[in-house]
């Protein structure tokens, strides 16, 4: 027998030659196992993001294989490290510049609190000017706990519906950061 | 091998400029004087243009909030030539933080002097476009001056142990 795991299918109705379940839990599972993840890397925590994509650890198992360095095709929003109050704007730039559906990861203690740096010119967390999904402690965190961090963003994308966007929840939610 | 000793340059400083240099002393080597606002261009040209003092090194401010003139603009020039550095300091009140631009004389002046007033509110005539270098626009304090309370030592939110260290 081989050892390779394959994804198990999500909650169904199975019968002799056929399979249904709703649409939502089939693209939730389609997306989720096909994330492409802008990483927003400012400092250490970026070099233990380079050491998760490496061989030893691989993100690319979770089929985040396609590192996107530009906005328009990412769906995850990576942002590892300080952001000073002066890459804020550039920040919010680039999650207005990502298309729905899009997630938003901080890594690391100053992404998501700014961190040791209670610094006039520090932004004391991403959540200040985006929405953010999960948040990763640690200073720097490991790369399992990257791993984690994006483990639980599957989880989101397979139980939420397949257009978030219209959830009214959400338009609130972004409407709170004066987003459209 | 300094073509020029600390001793010499001191000596043609104070035959030019006659009681304009005041406050001479010479930490680990280094020269320092202390002049006034309105000399200050003459010595700069003068170390400069006579004494090849090419090399601007560094402009930056102290605040010394118990003094009378409680901020210390320093000029550190280097002499490739004679292999010599001086440090100038020039003090201001508070009242009135204005103080001529070097920006003609060493181009580098110019991120400096930006830099300088962006951390200390140092207001430099002359400069040719002064806006802050290294903080965002907007921002209406100068970080460096002593005038900010220190964090409440109290404080617990931001303790190591929260950050896994």
């Amino acid at each position: 027998m081989s050892d390779i795991q394959i994804v198990e299918a999500p909650p169904g109705i199975e019968g002799s030659g056929f399979f249904a379940t709703s649409l939502d839990k089939a693209v939730g599972m389609a997306r989720s196992y096909s994330l492409w993840p802008l990483p927003f890397a400012t400092s250490c925590c970026g070099i233990e993001f380079m050491a998760t994509m490496g061989s030893h650890y691989d993100l690319s198992r979770f089929g985040a294989e396609r590192l996107s360095f530009s906005p328009r095709q990412a769906d995850l929003l990576m942002v590892m490290g300080t952001i000073a109050k002066k890459m804020a704007p550039v920040l919010r730039q680039v999650y207005l510049q990502m298309a729905e559906p899009r997630w938003v990861m901080a890594v690391g203690a100053c992404a998501s609190s700014g961190g040791i740096f209670d610094t006039y010119s520090v932004l004391q967390g991403i959540d200040e000017i985006i929405p953010v999904d999960v948040y990763v402690p640690g200073c720097p965190p490991r790369p399992e706990a990257i791993i984690d961090g994006f483990m639980n963003i599957q989880k989101l994308v397979q139980t939420e519906s397949g257009r978030r966007r219209e959830d009214p929840k959400y338009q609130e939610l972004l409407a709170k950061y004066g987003i459209q | 091998m300094s073509k020029l000793s600390a001793e010499d340059l001191l000596q043609k400083l104070t035959s030019k400029f006659e009681g304009a240099l005041n406050n001479i002393t010479q930490p680990y080597g280094l020269l320092t004087l202390e002049t006034s606002r309105e000399q200050l261009l003459e010595v700069l040209g003068y170390l400069k243009a006579e004494l090849q003092f090419i090399h601007l090194t560094d402009i930056t401010a102290i605040h010394y909030p118990e003094l009378e003139k409680p901020f210390a603009v320093v000029y550190h020039v280097h002499s490739l030539v004679n292999g010599i550095r001086v440090r100038l300091k020039v003090f201001l009140a508070a009242a009135d933080v204005h103080i001529p631009t070097a920006s003609n004389l060493w181009e580098g002046a110019n991120w400096m002097e930006r830099e300088t007033y962006d951390f200390f509110g140092i207001i430099f005539d002359g400069h040719p476009d002064l806006r802050r270098i290294l903080n965002v626009d907007d921002m209406t304090v100068f970080p460096m001056r002593k005038e900010f309370p220190l964090e409440d030592p109290n404080r617990i939110d931001k303790k190591d142990y929260f950050f896994g260290r």
